[in-house]
């Protein structure tokens, strides 16, 4: 499989074409805007938490190529019904996954096997290091949501 | 195209010959021969601005204006002969109206900084159009915020050609002290009707300055025959060296504008009380120069002229539009755009693929084009895109290389669908 058919493979393709979790939340507990100036594209995500450290809902909107859609929807996807505390694990698993070179799934806990599954189809964005911020800013913009930020950039 | 830009195109425009001249189009990426179209962004560099700046440093080069020795003598004397060349490049009638910058985003900064800061006040109005690099909004917005003054924007059609009827309704009550416009939209093509604005601009006392980046490289400039106040290029856009660009502007108001950066270079004399100013252009032009672009940028222009504005004109829209027509029938692709004077910039959008994914896609064809939305927000919302791909020519490229970007989309449409 060539780089290219590496980076779109059809699960990406999908969540690109059909994003999961394409809504805005109303009554969220917390949402943030997420830019990357350098192709202006953006992403708002929203979070509702369960009130027991958990999170309810997580969705997104926004304007992007198809890796950062299909990465907001895929992430969306594996955040909701989490707690916090996994929600910051999986970002560091996700982060790792797209810009570690040395990365190696074996290394992971075992209890994320599954999502690791998942999110391993976005390495494909290690080989196109000017796309890796596409993959991350969903990520990016889903921590400042949960801490109460307004923004995240991927600069 | 421009009227005062008629082609007259040499039976012989050589570009093999051309493209011998710039050593990075010989080159591979990932495995396949560079299609390099994204002059629109920074243009390639020839051996004889290579060597220039090679030459320079090798040969002459010392600090300006300073020495009497023998090597300062000499490095001035390029360095000053390179403005000369920039002077004649736009037909600016006298040397000491060219001032260096870093490149058009200073020279718009500078014109805002100093001319603005001494003629603008509350009440006055800016008008800038849709079309504008973020270049010519964002100097102008502060500037706005700084003196309460108006910014008005001249709105584009669906073609992305300016409304006239809206910037004579801008002009109208004499409020507007400056417009400042771009000669050719960097992100769609658009050639403004620089002439015609000049004339209006005027007849309600207004001043006019010309963004030119996307012209000077392409087209025959002539900023007397334009009848503009300030006009401004880049010289890495221009195939000559990045951090060196010039401002021009008319003496009289170059003369009357207080100075830029305070430092040494553009004083006369200097005490602890005050300090006086050389004349223009040198008490815009603080600090050490960029002397070895500045040497660079002149070269590059020779080898403009040496092939001819006309005759480049010509060859690249004959290139362009061949992009244009083939691109037009590629499936899925919509050209962003449709303005009867245009230049050599084709941007588009494909309704499988985000501009993003095109750019990554194409690249690993060889084909270098800019995906985004080319520091044009505003250009991105009205035509209500977020990005697009934009194809744009310099004096290099060949109808088989717009041939070669067509290929490379089958490959986005073989990934993304039909």
């Amino acid at each position: 499989m060539n780089e290219l058919r590496e980076l779109y493979q059809e699960v990406i393709l999908d969540h690109g074409r059909n994003p999961r979790n394409f809504r805005r939340i109303e009554n969220a507990d917390g949402e943030a805007r997420g830019d990357n100036p350098l192709c202006g594209d953006r992403v708002h995500v929203y979070v509702k938490r369960d009130g027991g450290g958990g999170l309810d809902d997580v969705a997104f909107q926004g304007r992007g190529c198809a890796i950062t859609t299909a990465s907001a929807s895929m992430m969306t996807e594996l955040l909701k019904g989490r707690s916090e505390a996994e929600a910051r694990q999986l970002f560091d698993l996700f982060h790792a996954i797209c810009t570690d070179e040395a990365f190696d799934p074996l290394d992971m806990p075992e209890e994320f096997e599954e999502e690791l599954d998942r999110l391993q189809v976005m390495a494909g964005v290690r080989q196109f290091p000017m796309r890796v911020k596409c993959a991350t800013l969903p990520w990016h913009t889903f921590a400042a949501a949960l801490d109460g930020k307004a923004k995240a950039t991927t600069e | 195209m421009s009227p005062d830009s008629t082609p007259s195109l040499k039976p012989n425009y050589d570009v093999l010959a051309i493209r011998q001249d710039f050593p990075i189009l010989a080159r591979e990426v990932f495995g396949k021969p560079l299609v390099y179209l994204d002059t629109g962004a920074s243009a390639q560099k020839p051996r004889q601005v290579i060597r220039a700046m090679t030459q320079v440093m090798e040969e002459t080069y010392s600090n300006v204006h300073r020495g009497v020795h023998f090597l300062s003598q000499a490095c001035t004397d390029q360095f000053e002969a390179a403005r000369e060349t920039v002077a004649r490049f736009i037909n600016a009638p006298e040397a000491d109206e060219i001032v260096w910058t870093r490149g058009a985003t200073e020279a718009l900064n500078l014109v805002a900084a100093t001319w603005g800061r001494a003629n603008i006040g509350r009440g006055d109005r800016i008008v800038i159009s849709t079309l504008e690099h973020h270049s010519n909004i964002v100097p102008w917005q502060l500037l706005r915020d700084g003196t309460g003054a108006e910014l008005a924007v001249i709105p584009v059609d669906d073609a992305g050609e300016v409304d006239l009827e809206a910037y004579a309704g801008l002009l109208d009550d004499g409020r507007t002290k400056l417009v400042s416009v771009t000669h050719v939209s960097n992100s769609i093509g658009t050639v403004l009707p620089i002439g015609q604005m000049a004339r209006m601009a005027h007849e309600k006392g207004a001043l006019i300055m010309v963004d030119g980046c996307q012209a000077a490289p392409h087209m025959p400039v002539d900023v007397q025959a334009l009848d503009v106040d300030f006009y401004c290029f880049s010289g890495h856009k221009t195939y000559g060296p990045t951090g060196i660009g010039a401002l021009w502007g008319r003496k009289a108001l170059l003369d009357a504008m207080p100075p830029y950066q305070g430092g040494g270079e553009m004083i006369a004399h200097v005490t602890f009380e005050k300090s006086t100013f050389k004349p223009a252009p040198h008490k815009f032009e603080a600090g050490t120069p960029a002397i070895v672009e500045a040497v660079g940028l002149g070269a590059a222009l020779d080898y403009i002229e040496a092939i001819g504005r006309e005759a480049i004109l010509a060859h690249e829209m004959d290139v362009a539009e061949y992009a244009r027509e083939r691109l037009a029938a590629a499936p899925g692709v919509r050209l962003v755009g449709h303005a009867r004077e245009r230049g050599a910039i084709v941007s588009f959008t494909m309704d499988q693929a985000h501009p993003h994914d095109i750019g990554t896609i194409v690249d690993r064809a060889g084909v270098a084009v800019r995906a985004g939305h080319h520091c044009a927000f505003p250009v991105m919302e009205r035509f209500d895109v977020g990005a697009t791909a934009r194809a744009s020519f310099g004096l290099y490229n060949m109808r088989s290389e717009a041939d070669r970007l067509v290929e490379a989309l089958d490959e986005v449409a073989e990934i993304f669908g039909r």
